[in-house]
């Protein structure tokens, strides 16, 4: 029998494995001669089990996509720049709009033209998002750094299947910082980023998926705090984006038309 | 902290919220503020102190925020909404759908306990401190849940005649 009276909060600790060795005889002593207690230990202890079994299935689901997202320390989330209700809007946005180009192309194969490219996310707004999505990530803002400059460009050039390489801002006092792959309207697009001393960001956003576009000249688009120059050129769309001043911009926008267009691998130089 | 650590304690994460909060949806999205305040607090977390209790603390603060906006009840774009619910597997469907609603019966305070100390299987002092209450509330909130639980499941004749192994 137990010198010590045996009280409630032990019953539990009982229960849960939380008693000394020693303690734990006696309580077991104690149980052998209190019918109620042991009584009410018994049931606590298969409420626990059943409580397991009711919960456990939960650890055996797939892990929802946008909790392992959660998860990694990526895109908006450390400067709080975007809450996940923003997020989701713009994810809910590129979705339908997505939709709306998988719908129009089916209506186009099957009943009559449909206007897909009005249906497929802007190049300024795919561009836009991608800024303000990367551009605040302090711990991983690209995907392969700067010093792997030609790592970075042998990967994205294969996966684009055309070359591509990040121009030279370091006149304009912007430094690469690397590049990521992203995924565009219907297939691989390119991000570089950029940014100048004050750690200011810029990003180029290039996509590969303009075959039916005919070129155009430097179009401006405003998308909340980012502006965005960009531009057609064959099957290259380029979006400029910062948020930064429009003439600002638009000189980095012209330098970088200028090194795209005199680069020494352009296929057709005498396109325009 | 790193995202690695972060993954490990996602299943369990779930597995707590989705018996606190009771849909799947409303689960999921408390689970991912908690991931999200995880990060932005990154920097308070102590490496080599309890994970897994900071987490779990951090989910009762939002799940208490939550609790008191008390507003409208948000839809949830879930697209697995639809899913067929995974609970228990074994046993009696009707004993566990009786476990399940005298669990949702119990007011939050004494379930997060209950769930914590029987299915987390924490100590009470971590929860304590997880739940930011002195170890005498853990031991009178889990007393009264633990008692209430029994009491609905005797109610119904129902209590499974287990063995009890220690």
């Amino acid at each position: 029998m137990s010198a010590i009276p045996v009280n409630e909060n032990e019953l539990h600790a009982y229960v849960d494995g939380a008693l000394t060795a020693a303690r734990r005889a006696e309580v077991e002593a104690h149980l052998a001669t209190h019918a109620d207690d042991a009584a009410r230990v018994a049931a606590w202890s298969t409420q626990k089990q059943a409580l397991r079994a009711l919960c456990n299935p939960v650890l055996e689901e797939p892990l929802p996509e946008r909790l392992l997202a959660a998860a990694a320390p990526a895109a908006g989330r450390r400067g709080g720049f975007l809450s996940r209700w923003s997020l989701e809007r713009i994810a809910a946005t590129l979705f339908v709009a997505v939709l709306g180009g998988v719908a129009g192309w089916l209506g186009h194969a099957r009943y009559q033209p449909a206007p897909l490219a009005v249906q497929t996310v802007p190049l300024p707004r795919q561009a836009a998002v991608a800024h303000v999505v990367f551009s605040p990530d302090v711990r991983r803002p690209v995907e392969v750094r700067a010093e792997q400059e030609d790592q970075l460009v042998t990967w994205l050039s294969k996966r684009l299947g055309t070359p591509v390489r990040p121009p030279r801002l370091g006149a304009l006092g912007y430094e690469l910082i690397g590049g990521r792959l992203l995924p565009g309207n219907s297939g691989p697009v390119a991000q570089f980023m950029y940014h100048d001393a004050s750690g200011q960001r810029l990003t180029l956003y290039v996509s590969t998926e303009n075959a039916t576009h005919r070129d155009t000249a430097f179009r401006f688009a405003q998308e909340g705090p980012v502006n965005v120059f960009y531009w057609v050129d064959g099957t290259f769309g380029y979006a400029l984006s910062a948020g930064i001043p429009k003439g600002e911009l638009a000189k980095v926008a012209t330098a970088v038309y200028d090194q795209l267009e005199n680069k020494p691998d352009n296929p057709n130089p005498d396109r325009k | 902290m790193d995202s690695h650590a972060l993954l490990a304690e996602l299943p369990r994460l779930r597995r707590y919220a989705r018996a606190l909060v009771g849909d799947r949806a409303g689960a999921d999205d408390l689970v991912q503020d908690t991931l999200e305040r995880a990060w932005l607090r990154a920097g308070q977390w102590r490496p080599g102190s309890d994970l897994r209790a900071w987490l779990f603390g951090i989910m009762h603060n939002l799940r208490i925020d939550q609790l008191r906006r008390s507003g409208p009840v948000q839809l949830s774009l879930d697209e697995e909404e639809h899913d067929v619910a995974t609970r228990a597997t074994q046993g009696d469907a009707l004993e566990v759908m009786a476990l399940d609603r005298a669990l949702a019966g119990l007011p939050e305070e004494q379930r997060a306990v209950l769930l914590l100390v029987a299915v987390e299987e924490m100590s009470y002092a971590d929860i304590a401190v997880a739940l930011g209450i002195p170890v005498g509330t853990v031991m009178s909130r889990l007393s009264r849940g633990r008692e209430r639980l029994r009491q609905a499941l005797e109610g119904r004749g129902a209590a499974t005649p287990l063995r009890v192994v220690i």
